[in-house]
């Protein structure tokens, strides 16, 4: 068994909760998350930052968790899949995700919701091509796209897509 | 076979200067850790060379773009997306928006750096094509001082770089002298996004009329390194656009390039890319020696 380093400690907050946790530094964020925080929302699909089922937010930029070892998100802001929606009212990406068909075996819904609803955050009002390209670091092996597509364009309906 | 990661060390030091001590006094025992969408794959994959990693990601020495009357300066930590959010990078250095807009998807381009995309060393990255179309200069950092290189030679063979162990990247500087020069850029790979490429080519030149006064090209992924093609670029030089001047230039592009046989594509392949590629550079300077608004060529300010 090879030598053991000291894990760190690391205070961060996770979806507005700030909370402190041990690890080692090296541990994938997106492990922590989902065994230490048991906030298994996020997925893991590639583990090599192709696939985009384990986006989060750091800091409000989108990124792949597989690829972030913890101690760099000491001291930042972190959200998943489960601080979208307000307490039982789902975000609008998710309710048009639902009501588009834009999830199946769900493995890329997190990932999905986490980067479209990131787009509207930055640039509520997205062309199509924007929308598009806010989904690019995605992959969906059901779907075939177009119901995902139709959801976020559907959720930016109240205020309109532009051609 | 993933790595045991209780096996690695990572410590974040708190400035430039406590990691730059900390290289010099083990140098090749840690290696710089910035964004992580290269050393965490091979993390995952169990491929890393190095145990101990220095995470430079929140080093502010390393982050910011300067701008002066004769230097665009972008720190080492500069990412896609910071990239091709600035004003003078997008009217001035169109190239290096493009590579960083074609590179990964937007997780990737949050996180991926431009010194981090140099000391890869990958033949396939894809923004050094632009860094050596615009003359690139890179400043090296250790704990006894600076020095300034031009990034054309910093890369010494596959994986190999003129950066000493104890060194790392602080600032990439960008000459402002391309304004009014005809820019090209074209990544060619499986798909759109997300795909590294087969082959990958930027070029920039400088036309008087129908004359191509001055010129730069660089390919990605048909070489060892990222090349910079000087022996087609002085085919060109002071010739004027014609069908005699493109076939011999792309024989000269033929026999300066050494593309091979790998997992994403073939030397032939490559080899006919390459080529086409030039050619669709060459036409668009034919067609549009004074047009600015050619769809396809981007160009910089005049």
């Amino acid at each position: 068994m090879p030598d053991r380093v000291n894990k760190a400690e690391i205070t961060c907050t996770v979806n507005g909760e700030t909370l402190s946790l041990k690890a080692y530094p090296m541990a994938r964020l997106l492990d922590v998350l989902r065994q230490e925080l048991r906030l298994t929302g996020t997925k893991e699909g590639c583990g090599e930052g192709e696939c985009g089922a384990c986006s989060v937010w750091i800091d409000g930029e989108i990124a792949n968790s597989c690829l972030v070892p913890v101690l760099q998100v000491a001291g930042s802001e972190i959200k998943t899949i489960e601080g979208i929606a307000t307490g039982e009212q789902l975000h609008a990406v998710q309710e048009a995700f639902i009501s588009c068909g834009g999830a199946q075996c769900g493995i890329c819904t997190p990932g999905m919701v986490m980067a479209a609803v990131n787009l509207l955050e930055r640039t509520p009002h997205p062309s199509e091509t924007e929308i598009r390209m806010g989904l690019a670091g995605n992959l969906c092996r059901c779907t075939g796209y177009m119901k995902i597509f139709e959801a976020v364009v559907r959720a930016c309906q109240a205020t309109g897509v532009k051609a | 076979m993933r790595s045991y990661v209780p096996a690695y060390e990572l410590r974040a030091p708190q400035s430039l200067e406590a990691a730059l001590e900390l290289l010099e006094r083990e140098p090749d025992v840690w290696r710089p850790l910035a964004g992580g969408t290269d050393l965490m794959v091979l993390f995952e994959a169990g491929k890393l060379t190095h145990r101990k990693f220095l995470s430079i990601w929140k080093l502010s020495e390393l982050k910011g773009v300067e701008v002066t009357p004769e230097h665009v300066t972008l720190g080492a930590l500069t990412t896609y997306t910071q990239v091709q959010a600035h004003a003078v990078l997008q009217r001035e250095f169109p190239l290096l928006c493009q590579a960083a807009r074609e590179t990964g998807g937007i997780a990737t381009q949050n996180r991926g750096t431009l010194a981090g995309n140099i000391v890869n060393g990958s033949p396939a990255a894809d923004s050094p094509p632009a860094l050596l179309v615009y003359d690139a200069q890179i400043e090296l950092v250790s704990a006894r001082g600076s020095r300034w290189v031009p990034y054309q030679g910093f890369h010494t063979g596959y994986k190999t770089m003129v950066l000493r162990p104890e060194e790392i990247i602080r600032r990439i500087r960008l000459p402002r002298t391309k304004q009014g020069w005809r820019q090209y850029y074209r990544k060619v790979g499986t798909r759109k996004a997300q795909a590294i490429s087969k082959v990958c080519f930027a070029g920039s030149a400088q036309m008087q009329h129908n004359t191509i006064r001055d010129i730069r090209m660089a390919l990605g992924s048909v070489a060892p390194i990222v090349l910079r093609c000087a022996r087609t670029e002085a085919a060109l030089r002071s010739q004027k656009v014609s069908a005699g001047a493109f076939a011999a230039a792309k024989e000269v592009l033929a026999q300066e390039i050494t593309p091979i046989d790998d997992m994403r594509s073939t030397a032939a392949y490559r080899l006919r890319v390459a080529q086409n590629l030039l050619e669709e550079f060459l036409l668009q300077l034919q067609n549009n020696g004074g047009d600015e608004s050619h769809r396809g060529l981007a160009a910089a300010e005049s």
